[in-house]
């Protein structure tokens, strides 16, 4: 076996990427264990307070302070997209794979599903799923699994198809080597640097619903933070304190735009 | 002929499957219908009476073509939340009725939008030799991606509404009232929807128009003495104009999907806010139309683009 350099193409678009998301990561782990103040002491004598240096991005109607809160939330955000791109992405390459390799009557069934789903806004999606199972965490997780399945299956699909007649796969075909061992050893590993793409979309795609859902009060629930929740919270108070949801919905524009650069960046290096 | 024949039994075979997934969805969703109307105290007798009164006794297919079959003819079911009066429950008709219009009036509004200003700006994009503005569209179209639609919502509230003082944000105007002042208010919602489709779309129709200006049939245009104008707009333009329907299509399904979150920021009552009430109240008759609705409309708006890029584009029929 050839073994391969790790020689990374790097561009504008990763290095801005990963500084961006790094910051964003860092604040969230740093959130579970340790943030300015408590993200529940209220305080009268500091409602809306502007931004300054006690205080980041000010304070709240209560007197809390929003940077705090809004590394509690980043937190919630982040979590909830990773789990359904895991979630998704796990299910869509089993799947994907299979009705990819081997074709038949199950891969249309499968395809004319996931076309189906796929056309449809995912915000919507979530909201029927949502309406059926009910809300919360779990639910929503499992909502938004289900709406961003498609996507991945539909990817990993199409590139098994692309790789299941290459060359090297019909000789070790004729190697003898076994199908699981031919799907998940030799062809899963080269469809990785079009999957990575895929899961920074999905990733980006699955924060934007589940913010959106926390605003509209049918995602996240209190006393859980959440960025959309906050928003939402925040909208009252639109005229005494703009920074009260600049700050949330900043923080929101910050994570995609720096996911969103990270897959390009990817996109590009791996050309 | 045989194509559009194949594409309308193809859509009533969807309409079909969606219609019963809806139903089926919304017979597996927990708890007890009769019990969320009467509450936990009601007498046994009450409870089957009601349960008699609403058909619940019969079987799944019965009442699938019973309530699909009203749906087609108008009857939408009722509400169990929304009174019309001591008796009567709100007919799901009546309460969507008034609402419909607001909604549809937003989209359309986000939709004109989107290809007023994106299309110019596509092309304006496209032929710019300049670097600083290509370089600045990049970001500025990038970074309106990102932001969420709600959150596009506060802040045109706050920079219309507060800063600037163009339009008083919560004083809704009723389209029966005053339909200009309606379509005034409208504007800033859609503008919510329309920034990140703008910067799409007319990112789409740049890179479209960018492969298509490297095609054989440009140079052809300019050696035989095509003005530039006519290459750019009677050519190029055409052919990149074929995917970008396709994409706008797609996007109709997102602005639909933009009201829903955009109306709850506005206050405005269309059947966004209603179709999230419900789900919050548990008012399954009213979630289960809107949410046949909502998807009809979607996948109408599907079909018709299906057809449409064959008018624009007879090279697909012929394949």
């Amino acid at each position: 076996m050839v073994k391969r350099r790790s020689s990374i193409q790097w561009n504008k678009y990763l290095i801005a990427g990963l500084c961006m998301t790094g910051l964003v990561v860092f604040l969230a782990v740093l959130g579970i264990f340790w943030t300015p103040y408590s993200t529940t002491a209220m305080s009268v004598s500091e409602r809306f307070e502007a931004p300054s240096l006690r205080h980041l991005f000010g304070t709240d109607n209560y007197g809390r302070d929003i940077f705090s809160r809004v590394m509690e939330g980043m937190g919630t955000t982040i979590l909830i997209g990773t789990l359904v791109v895991a979630l998704s992405g796990a299910s869509g390459i089993l799947i994907g794979a299979l009705t990819g390799y081997f074709g038949g009557i199950v891969d249309e069934v499968v395809m004319r599903i996931v076309d189906a789903i796929n056309g449809f806004p995912s915000i919507l999606l979530a909201l029927v799923v949502i309406s059926v199972m009910g809300t919360g965490q779990r639910n929503l997780v499992i909502s938004l699994s289900i709406v961003f399945m498609p996507s991945f299956i539909r990817i990993v699909r199409s590139e098994f198809i692309r790789l299941r007649d290459a060359d090297y796969i019909s000789r070790a075909r004729l190697m003898g080597v076994g199908r699981l061992r031919i799907l998940f050893v030799h062809i899963l590993p080269n469809i990785f640097s079009t999957f990575w793409v895929s899961v920074m979309i999905g990733f980006n795609n699955a924060i934007l619903a589940e913010s959106g859902m926390s605003y509209l009060g049918i995602g996240v629930q209190p006393p859980q933070a959440s960025l959309g929740k906050m928003l939402s919270d925040a909208q009252g108070y639109l005229t005494s304190a703009p920074w009260y949801a600049l700050a949330p919905g900043l923080t929101i524009v910050w994570i995609v735009l720096g996911f969103s650069l990270l897959s390009e960046g990817i996109r590009r290096a791996g050309k | 002929m045989k194509y559009l024949g194949k594409k309308i039994i193809t859509l009533i075979m969807t309409l079909f499957v969606v219609s019963a997934a809806a139903f089926i969805a919304f017979q597996i969703i927990p708890g007890d219908v009769v019990t969320s109307i009467l509450g936990t105290e009601a007498t046994p007798e009450r409870e089957a009476q009601l349960r008699e009164e609403l058909g619940l006794n019969d079987p799944p297919a019965v009442r699938y073509f019973r309530w699909i079959g009203g749906v087609l003819q108008g009857d939408l079911g009722v509400s169990y939340r929304y009174a019309k009066n001591m008796n009567e429950m709100m007919p799901v008709a009546e309460l969507i009725g008034d609402k419909l219009p607001v909604t549809l009036s937003l989209a359309a509004i986000s939709l004109v939008l989107i290809i007023v200003v994106a299309i110019p700006l596509g092309v304006l994009w496209a032929r710019s030799r300049n670097k600083v503005l290509d370089a600045a569209l990049g970001v500025i179209t990038q970074v309106s991606m990102a932001i969420p639609s709600f959150f596009l919502g506060i802040l045109v509230t706050y920079l219309f509404g507060m800063v600037l003082k163009c339009f008083a944000p919560g004083n809704y105007v009723s389209y029966e009232k005053d339909p200009g002042g309606f379509l005034f208010y409208l504007l800033f919602p859609a503008l919510a929807i329309a920034i990140p489709k703008i910067a799409m779309t007319a990112r789409f129709l740049r890179n479209s128009m960018l492969t298509e200006l490297k095609a054989d049939y440009v140079r052809t245009a300019r050696s035989k003495g095509c003005s530039e104008r006519r290459v750019m707009y009677g050519h190029v333009l055409r052919n990149a104009m074929m995917p970008v329907i396709t994409f706008l299509g797609m996007i109709i399904a997102e602005i639909v999907a933009g009201s829903i979150v955009v109306e709850q920021v506005f206050s405005l009552p269309g059947i966004g806010r209603l179709l999230i009430s419900s789900i919050s109240t548990r008012d399954l008759p009213v979630v289960e139309i809107l949410i046949l609705y909502i998807t009809f409309v979607v996948i109408f708006v599907y079909f018709l683009v299906d057809i449409l890029y064959r008018v624009v584009d007879p090279r697909i029929s012929s394949k």
